[in-house]
C-alpha cells in the first residue's frame, strides 16, 4: 500500500525527528507505531498524511497520491468544532469537498452508527463525553470510507476504562471495514492489545528499532490471554535493550 | 451575585449624590461653580427634549460609527488572515491610525469630509475599530492547530475556511472587542461633535455642552454629562448582553476557550 525508503525529518529548531526511516505499510494492516515521546512517530504519520514533507528520502503509494478522503486522521483531542452539532462535525470533512447535505445525510447517519452514537446526532460537543466526543471524532474520519486510518495518541486522553471500550470498538471496526490502520501510541499495552504488527521506535535520532509481528487473538477476552502477556514482555525486552 | 452585591453600587450612588447635595448646601458654593444633584435634576426637567434630542442625535452617530467598526474591522482582519501582503499592507497603518489623537485630525475631517453627520460618524469609527479590528485579528489566528490539520487534509479553500472555522472561533475575541468599541464609539462621536460644536455645527449633546458652559448654565451642563454617562453605561450593559446571548447560542465553547 505505502512505502517510506530512508525518510529523515529535521526540524527548524535542530531536533532530527526522523532518520533514515524505511517502513513498507500493507494494505489492510494495523501497524501500531510505538516509542517514548520526541520518537518522531508522530512526524512519520504527519509525513503519511501529506502534512508535512520530508527532507530527505520519499514516500512511494502503490497507487499513486491519495486523494481527499481515502486517508481519515484522528488525532490526540477529539478537535470537533464546538458550535456545531456531532451530525454537522461528520459531515465537515464531506461539506468541505463540496458534497450536499442531501446526498450526505444518510453517510453520516451511518458514521455515526458505527461508532454506537446514533441517538446523539443533533449533541453539542459539550453535552458529550470524553469517549463520546473521540466516537464522534473517529466517526468524522470513518464518513469519507477512508482506505487508511491514521490516528494519532487517539485514546491517550481517556481513563482506562473508556479506553478499553473504545480499544474493543476500533478492533471491531477495523475488521469489519478492512482498511489499514496506521495507530501512534506511547503505550506498550495499547499496541499489544490492537496492532498486528508493532514498530517500535527510538528518539533522538527518530529511528525504527524492532518490528514486531502480533499473534494475539482479537476481542476482549485477548487481555487475558497469554499470548497477550507474552507480546507486552517481549516488547518491555526490546525497549529495555533499546535504552 | 448575592442579591446584597448587587444592590451595593445603587447604595453606593445614594450615599455619594446625598453627600454631593449635602456638601453643596453647607458650604453655599454657586451652582455656576458647582451645582447639587437638586439643581441638575432641576436643569434636565425643565427642559427635557432639548437634552434628549442631543442624546439621540450622539447615540446615532455611535450607533452608525459601530456598525462601521465592526464591519471594518472584520473586513480587514479577513483579509490580514486570507493574504500575507494584505497583513503587511495592513498592519503599520491600522496602528498608525490608532495612535494618532483623533481631536488634532477631527478639524481636518470635517473640512473634508464636507456633510457634517458623516464626519462625525468618521471621527468615531477611527477611535472605535481598532478593538474590534485587532481581536478579530488575533481570533481568527486563534483557530486550533488540529482543526486547521483537518481542514488542510480536506483541501479546504480558503474561503471555507474563513467561514467554516477561523470566524466562528474568532467570534468570542469579535464580542470583547465589540464591547470595547462600544464605549470607544461614544467617545469618538462626542469628540467629534465638540470639535464640530465650536466650528458652529449644533448637533448632539457635546454641543449642548459646550452651549450650557458658554452661557454659564451649568446644571445643564452637568446634567447633560450625566446622560452621558448613563448612556456609556447602557451601551456596555447591552453589548455584554449581546455577547452572553451569542456565545450561549454558538455552544457554550469551552474546548476553544481552553486553547
Amino acid at each position: 500500500m505505502l512505502s517510506l525508503i530512508d525518510v529523515s525529518r529535521r526540524f527548524a529548531n535542530g531536533v532530527e525527528a526522523l532518520a533514515d526511516v524505511s517502513l513498507d505499510i500493507a494494505a489492510g494492516d494495523f501497524v501500531a507505531l510505538l516509542g517514548p515521546s520526541g520518537c518522531g512517530k508522530s512526524t512519520l504519520l504527519r509525513l503519511i498524511a501529506g502534512l508535512d514533507v520530508p527532507d530527505r528520502g520519499s514516500l512511494a503509494w502503490r497507487d499513486g497520491l491519495p486523494q481527499p478522503g481515502m486517508l481519515g486522521y484522528v488525532f490526540q483531542d477529539a478537535t470537533l468544532l464546538p458550535w456545531a452539532s456531532a451530525a454537522e462535525n461528520v459531515f465537515l470533512p464531506l461539506r468541505l469537498r463540496g458534497i450536499a447535505w442531501s446526498e450526505a445525510a444518510l453517510r453520516v447517519a451511518a458514521a455515526l452508527a458505527q461508532v454506537g452514537l446514533s441517538g446523539f446526532a443533533n449533541a453539542r460537543p459539550h453535552e458529550l463525553s470524553g469517549g463520546m466526543r473521540m466516537r464522534v471524532s473517529i466517526a468524522r474520519a470513518l464518513v469519507s470510507r477512508p482506505r487508511v486510518l491514521l490516528m494519532d495518541e487517539p485514546f491517550a486522553a481517556l481513563d482506562e476504562f473508556t479506553r478499553h471500550k473504545l480499544q474493543e470498538d476500533l478492533l471491531a471496526l477495523w475488521r469489519e471495514l478492512g482498511c489499514t490502520i496506521v495507530f501512534v501510541t506511547h503505550s506498550l499495552y495499547e499496541a499489544a492489545f490492537l496492532a498486528r504488527r508493532i514498530v517500535l521506535m527510538s528518539p533522538q535520532p527518530g529511528r525504527i528499532v524492532h518490528d514486531i509481528a502480533s499473534v494475539v487473538p482479537f476481542g476482549a477476552e485477548a487481555r487475558l490471554d497469554p499470548a497477550y502477556a507474552a507480546l507486552v514482555a517481549d516488547i518491555t525486552r526490546h525497549l529495555r535493550a533499546a535504552a | 451575585m448575592t442579591p446584597q452585591s448587587r444592590l451595593a453600587p445603587l447604595v453606593f450612588f445614594a450615599a455619594m449624590v446625598m453627600a454631593w447635595e449635602a456638601l453643596v448646601r453647607v458650604t453655599n458654593v454657586p451652582a455656576y461653580l458647582v451645582p447639587g444633584p437638586w439643581a441638575i435634576g432641576q436643569a434636565f426637567l425643565g427642559a427635557p427634549w432639548v437634552l434628549l434630542g442631543a442624546l439621540a442625535s450622539t447615540l446615532v452617530v455611535t450607533g452608525v460609527a459601530l456598525l462601521v467598526s465592526a464591519l471594518v474591522g472584520v473586513a480587514l482582519a479577513v483579509a490580514m488572515v486570507a493574504s500575507p501582503w494584505a497583513r503587511a499592507a495592513i498592519q503599520p497603518w491600522a496602528v498608525v491610525l490608532q495612535v494618532t489623537p483623533i481631536v488634532a485630525i477631527a478639524p481636518l475631517i470635517i473640512v473634508w469630509v464636507g456633510d457634517p453627520f458623516a464626519a462625525l460618524v468618521v471621527c468615531a469609527v477611527i477611535v472605535a475599530f481598532f478593538p474590534i479590528f485587532s481581536n478579530t485579528a488575533i481570533g481568527l489566528g486563534a483557530a486550533p492547530a488540529d482543526l486547521l490539520d483537518l481542514f488542510r487534509l480536506n483541501r479546504a479553500s480558503t474561503w471555507d475556511t474563513v467561514r467554516l472555522l477561523r470566524l466562528p472561533a474568532a467570534l468570542p475575541y469579535f464580542l470583547a472587542g465589540l464591547r470595547i468599541s462600544g464605549g470607544l464609539s461614544l467617545v469618538g462621536a462626542v469628540v467629534a461633535e465638540f470639535v464640530a460644536g465650536s466650528g458652529g455645527f449644533a448637533s448632539g449633546l457635546a454641543y449642548r455642552i459646550l452651549e450650557a458652559g458658554y452661557r454659564l448654565q451649568i446644571p445643564r451642563m452637568f446634567a447633560a454629562l450625566v446622560l452621558l454617562s448613563l448612556a456609556g453605561l447602557a451601551i456596555n450593559t447591552a453589548l455584554a448582553g449581546l455577547a452572553r446571548v451569542l456565545l450561549a447560542r454558538y455552544g457554550n465553547p469551552p474546548e476553544m476557550r481552553a486553547r
